[in-house]
């Protein structure tokens, strides 16, 4: 059975919406020539030609806020960002505008577009380009954020997020592109992965590992270890979607495991797995044995050097010792 | 400040001189109807009728009255926070737009955008925008669109003096000019930006708009109180992005009488009440195009006495209409804030959407 990686199964979302929609249009930085930086829209310009997948200056606000002025005329722009981190110079549009235009205009306008590209670190690029803001977009109203960890959900996710009226921010991550255990066997059929959906990826009874993105890939590899070496049974929830957010899949899960470890990228102030945190004890409280733990980043910038920051964030030992400690 | 009106040149231009009678007492009823609507929404404000900040056109309406007499179907417009004038002119009714300013769910937005943040995508208006030239990016979008899409149109985006020294403005040209789109940039120079004047917040050769210059995008400049003159010049910008989808850049000179927002503390310290004094006396938009209007016999004092009465009451009317109407229920808070809940799709019942208690 061939496996489709992450990056591939983006690309195949990205192509057949380009063929299903005529107002879908493909924006951003080395997007169509380049083939794009880190593949994603892989031969895409040619296949679909310079209306369908355009090269943009560097202007990320100019850009992706005329994406967003286009949206409200119907068109469907799915934009990339290189990085995430780089939102922040057009957080104002991404914020001000493509968040709050429906809401100020009463409801007469929505913005149907996409943004997209890597949020992560753990790849040695240093602060600048580490960033995770997930947590940041899904503080706001108004704003879909989804962050799929697997080559199936990347797919059925994209699709989803072009198809939706609003604005959906699709956080992916330059590790999984070409992972082999994010690696999916997709079928040849269309499908879409609903937003606002979670998934329990290992069915466990001891602990919740509740985890969204690559940090998914880390319960697993966590979860499996707790197995084989410490005979606890865990059970690994992926978020998919962070808001609108799966409640119901995190409670039922912890209502079962009497017990959670959130695992996320994000740092911990006011990281995804704070809202999550929150929500347990505001709904599962005398579901719980233990109190709530987490596992983020360490909180500071992300370092540069390549083995501070594999421990930086989230790893399988930093999970594994986690778990124990829940007593 | 501005020489005095010499507008025989743009009254003989075809695009001026084509205009009934009807027409010329239409553009005066506009700039008529947008002054006494913001004179009262003035009065109730103080009457602590409304919230927030009331950013008054007052002393610009030629602008907006000018422009909008020229959009047509594929046309669309876009400004900043001083967008009352820009509102009516483009037709929206003076009830809805003093209701949104009382913060009433009859307002054009249901009261969730207020006084800056006006919208009738129905009339091709696309707000009202609170951000210094956050619209400029958009406006760029609008224009994008409509090329995406081969509609010969223009998109109308308005910006002040202030504005053209944001970043996201001249990523906005860039592109306009790199991508040929059909984009006019209005920049509406009253001079100030809050109590900074132009000569303290840009460095500038003759004119902001000559900044065209380095992306090579034509650019003109003009008299922003002569309705003729502002018409020749934005039809010329709009043949060019109709005709040839390539961008302009129009400056056109104009004065604020008002502070910058009724919050203005330093309104009278900055600059000179003479001097705007001076300028209501000699430039003002609405006399000088009521003086031609009777020069030109094409209405008498009792015609305008009429119509000015008229709009007085529609006015008063509109505080009446949004004094009466009711305050979104507190319900309707998370009511248009996404698409797919509010229209109960697949995807709108998906997942928890909102997390307060
Ligand atoms: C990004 C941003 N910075 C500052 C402000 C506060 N502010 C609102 S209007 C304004 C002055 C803008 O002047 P100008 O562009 O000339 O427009 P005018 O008010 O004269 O119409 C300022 C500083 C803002 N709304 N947005
Ligand atoms: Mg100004």
């Amino acid at each position: 059975m061939a496996l489709t990686l992450y990056r591939q199964a983006l690309n195949r979302a990205l192509d057949e919406e380009l063929a299903n929609d005529e107002q879908v249009v493909i924006i951003g930085e080395e997007v169509a020539e380049y083939n794009g930086a880190y593949k994603v829209t892989d031969g895409l310009w040619k296949k679909w030609g310079d209306k369908r997948v355009v090269d943009t200056p560097i202007s990320e606000a100019g850009f992706i806020g005329m994406g967003i002025g286009a949206s409200m005329l119907g068109v469907r722009p799915v934009m990339e960002l290189m990085f995430f981190s780089f939102a922040y110079v057009a957080l104002d549009q991404m914020i001000n505008n493509a968040a709050c235009i429906r809401y100020m205009s009463g409801g007469s306008i929505n913005c149907p577009i996409v943004v997209r590209g890597p949020s992560n670190g753990g790849t040695s690029v240093g602060a600048t380009h580490s960033h995770t803001p997930e947590n940041l977009f899904a503080n706001v109203p108004g704003l879909k954020v989804v962050a799929p960890a697997t080559a199936h959900d990347a797919y059925g996710l994209m699709k989803s997020a072009i198809r939706d009226n609003d604005p959906v921010y699709v956080m992916e991550n330059t590790l999984l592109y070409g992972d082999s255990a994010a690696a999916s066997d997709l079928s040849d059929e269309e499908f879409t992965v609903p937003i606002g959906s979670a998934e329990v990826k290992k069915e466990g009874t001891d602990v919740s590992l509740i985890a969204h993105g690559r940090s998914v890939i880390v319960a697993l590899e966590a979860a499996k270890q707790l197995g084989e070496e410490k005979g606890i049974n865990a059970e690994v929830v992926d978020l998919r979607s962070i808001r609108p957010l799966d409640e119901e899949t995190i409670l039922k899960s912890v209502e079962k495991t009497n017990r959670a470890v959130l695992i996320d990228e994000n740092k911990p102030f006011c990281g995804v797995s704070s809202q999550i945190a929150a929500t347990i004890q505001e709904k599962a409280f005398d579901s719980l044995d233990a109190p709530v733990l987490r596992v983020t980043s360490i909180d500071a910038p992300a370092i540069y050097s390549p083995p501070l920051e594999k421990e930086q964030i989230p790893n399988v030992s930093r999970v594994v010792d986690m778990v124990q400690k829940l007593g | 400040m501005l020489e005095q009106i010499e507008s025989h040149k743009y009254s003989e231009l075809e695009v001026n001189k084509s205009l009934s009678d009807e027409d010329k007492i239409e553009f005066l009823r506009q700039m008529v109807r947008i002054r006494r609507f913001e004179e009262a929404s003035l009065k109730y404000y103080n009457l602590g009728k409304m919230g927030g900040f009331l950013h008054l056109y007052i002393g610009q309406e030629s602008i907006a009255v000018g422009t909008a007499s020229l959009c047509g179907d594929n046309d669309h417009m876009i400004t900043a926070y001083r967008d009352h004038g820009h509102a009516l002119a483009v037709g929206m009714s003076m009830n809805e737009c003093m209701a949104e300013l009382y913060g009433k769910k009859t307002g054009c937005s249901k009261g969730k955008g207020g006084s800056m943040h006006f919208f009738a995508p129905d009339k091709n208006f696309w707000g009202g925008h609170g951000i210094v030239a956050g619209q400029t990016p958009l406006g760029l979008g609008l224009a994008y669109g409509l090329k995406y899409n081969g509609e010969k149109g223009a998109a109308l985006c308005f910006l002040g003096d202030g504005a053209v020294n944001q970043g996201s403005f001249h990523e906005s040209l860039n592109l306009a000019q790199l991508w040929e789109l059909p984009v006019i940039y209005i920049i509406e120079n009253n001079g100030y930006s809050m109590g900074t004047s132009q000569q303290r917040s840009s460095a500038f050769n003759n004119c902001l708009a000559g900044r065209g210059d380095a992306y090579g995008i034509e650019w003109d400049v003009g008299k922003g109180n002569d309705i003729y003159e502002v018409r020749a010049k934005t039809k010329e910008a709009m043949d060019r992005a109709h005709n040839d989808s390539q961008p302009t850049i129009l400056e056109f000179d104009t004065c604020r009488y008002q502070g910058h927002s009724v919050a203005d503390a330093n309104a009278k310290k900055y600059r000179s009440p003479e001097d705007i004094d001076y300028y209501k006396e000699n430039y003002d938009p609405i006399s000088v195009w009521k003086k031609r209007l009777f020069k030109e016999s094409v209405i008498d004092e009792n015609g305008y006495k009429e119509l000015d009465d008229a709009a007085k009451s529609e006015a008063k009317e509109s505080a009446t209409f949004a004094e009466e109407s009711d305050f979104p229920d507190l319900s309707e808070i998370t009511d248009d804030v996404y698409y797919e809940v509010d229209n109960q799709t697949e995807s709108g019942k998906q997942g928890k959407y909102f997390f307060h208690d």
